[in-house]
């Protein structure tokens, strides 16, 4: 095997928790760092767009037609012959169960047919390991806000892997909240870079929408903001989208900084990072960045690309599983509702 | 030619290396609905029990439905993991063929019918051909009255073979008194059941069939093996009948 050697550790990573179709092959040198050899990404929202959200017949079946020719290229992409990984690791949850399927099956398949571990990834754990991809200078403890289309928390990290939840949203995710106004306003699917986009034209203040349990703990609430939005619209059907999605953009942004700031505070963090796919957004890095800097502490704003779901995360959250606790049996099965399992 | 088999469109969960001497090693568990955490160990177990590493396969054939979704899933992209790990080409081959395939030799015409959940099931009707049997007409889906009209309409000697057949037995060809939709219909003359024993698609069967394929030149790219879903995704079922959508079929 040409391209490992005794030095490192190299893994094929798996993800199809939801509507991605990702591999990647990410290395782990000798002092814990990674290296992202090749990252190859399918995204299926043109296949659900139409629908306004993902359908999960639509998203399993297109997986099973995507996941050799993801895997294919990612392999070839990294310069490796068919095999030339040391594991394989794949997320077995939280996700939709019939697209988790999928990447657990092809991942036990490879390790079977290559002769190497698998290892069952939390998809949760893997988005805290975006900001070590690129930076192995990341200081710890380190104050991570994973915030997508299904999850929003706060959570501690005391190392790589070491991590304990701070606070989470106990309604919608905050991503979530952005689908169903975009919906509602009719500007698409998927409403995060909509709403996005529309909010560069808009007043971020022209509505004071309510900033929901900000000075309540480190818990987050977004059912009630996007009711307000509904409210709102109903009772001024003339209002601009623009002012609309500038101000409800920043109600979220609002609370999610607020409690990342008093969190990162409480945990004495040396960094703070974003992860998950609502870190795309532009106001949310703009506003982190000015966090850091405002707080003294080192603000990690990963690449696009490591913040929306993809499997380099993976890969690394595999490779520092396999070295932490060995690889998975391949009799696990899949875990739609799988949590994160805090340890720190 | 070694070829390992997969077949997991049922409740049933199985897998066979398959040489030119027949079945080398079979598994099959029929029980609990595990086929995610059951397959691939099973996998190495077959290949154990066989005296045959993985590697030396030479072809993967997978059954590709119509069946459950979730085995279905499972059986697929495994199959085709495993043909593209190794580099060698599979063939899929429909579940109920497979069903069919162990009554072959009944002189009669061959009705496989699975469970298709939601008070349906597939079919597809079989005769006599060169090979043992050969397809009359292509799969469908629908509930069983569709399946007892079809039968009512014909004649002569018919086997119903599958988890379908088994279930919906009185429905298909009791007396109807299962049902209004049958409700004073006299027994379907001419129906039988096969054993109960032979009610799921089996890997058994899969490398049999797929080495006599394999043979024709039925052999294929991991990727252009298609599942046989017969029924669409339900959101897009719900997009063709929205009236005006400008979907599909509007
Ligand atoms: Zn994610």
């Amino acid at each position: 095997m040409s391209a490992v050697n005794a030095t490192r550790t190299v893994l094929l990573g798996i993800e199809t928790s939801c509507d991605e179709t990702a591999a990647s092959v990410v290395a782990r040198r000798p002092d814990g760092s990674f290296e992202v050899v090749s990252s190859v990404v399918s995204s299926q929202i043109d296949l659900h767009a139409r629908y306004g959200g993902v359908v999960p017949e639509v998203a399993s079946r297109a997986h099973i037609e995507r996941i050799n020719p993801v895997v294919a290229e990612a392999m070839r992409e990294a310069g490796l012959q068919l095999g030339e990984v040391d594991a394989v690791a794949a997320t077995v949850g939280p996700g939709l169960v019939g697209s988790l399927l999928v990447g657990v099956s092809a991942a036990k398949a490879l390790s079977l047919v290559w002769g190497v571990p698998f290892v069952g990834v939390n998809h949760l754990e893997a988005h805290l390991f975006a900001p070590l991809l690129e930076d192995p200078g990341v200081a710890f403890p380190l104050l991570v806000l994973l915030v997508s289309g299904g999850h929003t928390m706060l959570l501690g990290m005391d190392r790589p892997g070491g991590y304990r939840l701070l606070g989470r949203t106990v309604d919608d995710a905050a991503g979530e909240a952005f689908d169903k106004v975009a919906r509602y306003l009719g500007l698409g699917y998927p409403g995060g870079p909509v709403i996005d986009r529309l909010a560069l034209e808009g007043n971020p203040t022209a509505i004071a929408f309510p900033r929901s349990m900000l000075h309540d703990g480190l818990d987050f609430s977004f059912s009630g903001l996007k009711t307000s939005v509904v409210n709102h619209v109903r009772r001024h059907p003339d209002v601009a989208a623009a002012d609309v999605a500038a101000s409800f953009q920043e109600a979220v942004v609002d609370v999610l900084v607020h409690k990342a700031r008093l969190a990162a505070a409480q945990l004495g963090a040396a960094g703070m990072s974003l992860a998950g796919g609502v870190a795309a957004n532009t106001r949310l890095r703009a506003r982190w960045l000015a966090a850091g800097e405002a707080d003294g502490r080192r603000a990690h704003l990963p690449s696009l690309a490591y913040c929306t779901d993809n499997a380099a995360m993976v890969a690394a959250a595999g490779l520092w599983r396999l070295a932490e606790q060995g690889p998975s049996a391949l009799d696990c099965g899949v875990d739609p509702n799988l949590s994160l399992t805090p340890a720190v | 030619m070694l070829i390992l088999g997969i077949e997991t469109s049922s409740t049933q969960v199985s897998c066979a290396l398959g040489g030119p001497d027949g079945v080398l090693a079979a598994a099959q568990v029929n029980r609990g609905q595990r086929h995610a955490e059951l397959l691939s160990p099973m996998i190495g177990q077959v290949c154990d029990a066989a005296g045959v590493p993985l590697a030396s396969v030479e072809a993967v054939a997978v059954g590709v439905g119509p069946g459950l979704f979730t085995g279905l899933r499972v059986g697929l992209a495994t199959a085709k993991a495993i043909a593209f790990g190794l580099g060698v080409p599979a063939i899929g081959v429909g579940s109920l063929d497979l069903l069919a395939f162990p009554v072959r030799f009944a002189e009669c015409r061959i009705v496989a019918v699975s469970d298709a959940r939601r008070s349906e099931v597939f079919w597809a009707t079989y005769r006599s051909g060169p090979d043992g049997f050969e397809m009359v007409d292509a799969p469908r889906v629908g509930p069983p009255a569709a399946l007892r009209a079809e039968l009512e309409a014909g004649s002569g000697r018919r086997l119903l073979v599958g988890d379908g057949a088994r279930r919906y037995r009185d429905v298909l060809a009791g007396p109807g008194s299962d049902g209004a939709d049958v409700a004073d219909v006299a027994d379907v003359a001419g129906v039988e059941f096969a054993d109960a024993a032979l009610a799921q698609p089996s890997a058994w069967s899969l490398v049999q069939v797929a080495r006599a394929r394999a043979l024709a030149g039925g052999l294929v790219a991991p990727d252009d093996v298609q599942p046989l879903y017969l029924r669409k995704p339900d959101a897009e079922a719900n997009w063709v009948q929205r009236p005006g959508s400008g979907g599909p079929g509007a």
